[in-house]
């Protein structure tokens, strides 16, 4: 009887308040950034314009929400309809992320309020023209791929027959538009030949853009259902984990070949032994986030388990966000006179925007039809 | 025709006037510096202070050497800044200067990342912030005028013209007199070329410029977004040509169960 009361009195979860305070943490750096300028609040400065928000929140962040694309080009265009039930929540991801991006920068710009000159001057030839164009198009296609979740909740049917009507070419938007700007972050490096090491820049650095990009969506979807799982205690289908699990190691074998073929085409392979202290992140950067993950997804007391995949899945994430840091900030050399490291108050504000997407998923699956809903084609009414 | 100016550090006298006439014309403001145990001063190259000299003290051929740099924007012939600028705000003019468009700019800081000389400069400290760099007195030299660093160069360390006479009259300078300087201008192939032209005594690398190549920065970037159209029509066909694929097997594979189903009942 005691036990029962305890239970059905209903507490504010832990997890949730941990989520409001970061969002609210988050937010006392972004006023004195409006009223004091960008350096009364971060570490940035003349020799290093671009830090902790354009590695994380950018770089990471777009990569992160490749799940969005190659999920849903493997279910609606590839048919690949035993993924079907992840695909929403990795739309939603990616939506999210993007948000995130589309946040950060509004932080880390100068004059965010003019962010529309993109569109009325545009210098079409600079790669962060396209990334720009194409996160902002792809964040509204990925809210028009999401849109039928509300939809389905609030039973609008004239706005979801039309969404279902134009849901393939959406989602072939959405994979070229992915296609575009997920090599182009990589291009935006190739301006830094003096500045970026040589074991990273490339000129096929946007081909490893988009294969790393590749690879690590499928990883982060794994990653997010197994802990949305957790959260909200629904099952995680074992067939897809497992599935995922065994399409990761082929993208990261590709992505493998590149890099050591580049290097050894370039005659630059030396440099993973003798460029000292750089060749020790590339080390880690090939072993933890290509070779353990090829490796530990091929073994079966891995593919068995769940957790264990869960755990794989992490490792290409841990990787691929390494990669990002050590081709925008590590590796890219500073101007002479300059240090940099964080602010308190640039983490904050990372750390704010992830809890407020955390927030968000966490809702979207309390109050939306994320897991069990129709699946693509839905049958004509009457026809039953 | 395309201006350029030719510094030359063996005929400079340090007296800095440069700076203080590029804070007047340009109207920046002055900052607050600390003793640094040199009349070098500021140290580093700000939004308030866009041009600067630079006092280098050292050893070359068995001699010591005080030299002057004098530091500011290159003005490239292809330059990078203005290649990654997403918003056309910095822009190359074919008479020589890359202006910059206040009204443009939105302040993200790509063109400080990807300048090889390390060049333009953000203001930190306010909440409307824009990016600063060497102007080339681009309102000047329309009207006619030099430069005001130039027009204020007692010594004659500073020389406006047109780039082709100034590269010839900087080559003439070091067959005159090889043993006064390195037989190098930098700026005459840097990434490309540049405007501005310098002449040193000693190693550029000694007086701490960055050593470039002679390609410029922008080619491969260039080659890269070349492929972005092919590359979008390929993606759109090839995602088409797999979802028909694909429906198409699925029907089949549908009807064909669909023909077991109807057996099994008859």
């Amino acid at each position: 009887m005691n036990d029962l009361q305890v239970q059905s009195k209903r507490k504010f979860p832990k997890g949730l308040a941990i989520l409001s305070v970061l969002v609210l943490l988050g937010l006392i750096p972004i006023v004195i950034r409006y009223i004091y300028g960008l350096g009364a609040m971060s570490n940035l400065n003349d020799g290093r314009p671009w830090g902790l928000w354009i590695s994380f929140d950018l770089y990471c962040g777009v990569a992160l929400a490749a799940g969005g694309f190659t999920l849903a080009g493997a279910v609606y265009v590839f048919r690949l309809e035993k993924y079907h039930s992840v695909a929403r929540p990795a739309v939603l991801t990616a939506f999210l992320g993007y948000t995130l991006v589309i946040l950060a920068l509004l932080v880390d710009l100068g004059q965010p309020w003019f962010i529309w000159h993109i569109m009325v001057t545009p210098n079409i030839h600079s790669p962060l023209f396209e990334v720009g164009v194409c996160v902002l198009t792809y964040t509204i296609v990925l809210a028009l791929e999401f849109s039928p979740a509300v939809f389905e909740k609030f039973n609008w049917h004239l706005p979801l027959r039309v969404i279902r009507a134009i849901q393939i070419p959406l989602v072939i938007a959405g994979v070229c538009l992915s296609t575009l700007h997920q090599s182009s972050l990589g291009s935006m490096l190739l301006m830094a030949p003096t500045y970026l090491h040589p074991l990273w820049y490339t000129p096929i650095l946007p081909i490893m853009f988009l294969n790393s990009a590749i690879a690590v969506g499928p990883a982060m979807v794994m990653f997010e259902s197994t802990l949305t799982g957790k959260a909200l205690g629904h099952k995680q289908s074992h067939e897809i984990m497992e599935g995922l699990g065994k399409i990761i190691p082929w993208i990261l074998g590709i992505y493998l070949v590149l890099k050591l073929g580049d290097l050894l085409l370039a005659g630059e392979i030396g440099l993973i032994f003798t460029a000292y202290p750089y060749n020790l992140n590339w080390w880690i950067e090939i072993l933890v986030g290509i070779v353990a993950p090829m490796v530990l997804f091929n073994l079966k007391s891995i593919r068995k388990s769940d957790t264990k995949l869960f755990w794989v899945a992490v490792l290409v994430i841990l990787g691929l966000m390494f990669n990002r840091f050590n081709v925008s900030m590590f590796a890219l050399a500073m101007r002479p006179g300059y240090t940099y490291f964080p602010t308190w108050m640039e983490f904050a504000i990372s750390a704010g925007l992830v809890a407020d997407s955390m927030l968000v998923i966490w809702l979207a699956y309390k109050l939306l039809p994320m897991m069990q809903h129709e699946p693509a084609q839905i049958a004509a009414p009457g026809s039953r | 025709m395309s201006f350029g100016v030719l510094y030359d550090s063996t005929k400079c006298i340090g007296c800095r006037g440069c700076q203080v006439a590029c804070k007047q014309w340009n109207e920046r403001k002055g900052e607050p510096t600390t003793n640094t145990g040199s009349i070098e001063n500021p140290p580093l190259l700000t939004s308030k202070t866009v041009t600067r000299i630079r006092f280098t003290e050292t050893d070359y051929n068995d001699k010591f050497q005080f030299v002057f740099t004098k530091l500011q924007c290159m003005h490239c012939e292809h330059p990078a800044c203005a290649e990654a600028c997403p918003v056309s705000a910095l822009q190359k003019r074919p008479d020589g200067p890359v202006t910059y468009d206040d009204s443009r700019c939105f302040g993200c800081r790509y063109c400080m990342t990807v300048c090889p000389f390390g060049i333009p400069t953000f203001d930190w400290d306010t909440p409307i912030p824009w990016i600063r760099k060497c102007t080339f007195c681009a309102d000047r030299v329309t009207s006619g005028l030099k430069p005001a660093c130039v027009t204020t160069c007692p010594s004659g360390a500073l020389k406006f013209g047109d780039r082709e006479e100034l590269l010839a009259e900087a080559k003439a300078r070091i067959a005159a007199e090889p043993e006064r300087y390195v037989d190098h201008i930098y700026g005459e192939k840097e990434v490309g070329g540049t405007s501005w032209l310098l002449l040193s005594p000693i190693p550029f690398e000694k007086v701490g410029l960055p050593t470039l190549p002679e390609e410029p920065v922008v080619v491969n970037v260039e080659r890269a977004m070349s492929f972005v159209p092919p590359v979008l029509v390929g993606v759109a066909a090839i995602m088409t040509g797999v979802y028909w694929l694909a429906k198409r097997r699925e029907t089949n594979g549908n009807k064909t169960a669909g023909k077991k189903e109807g057996a099994v009942k008859k």
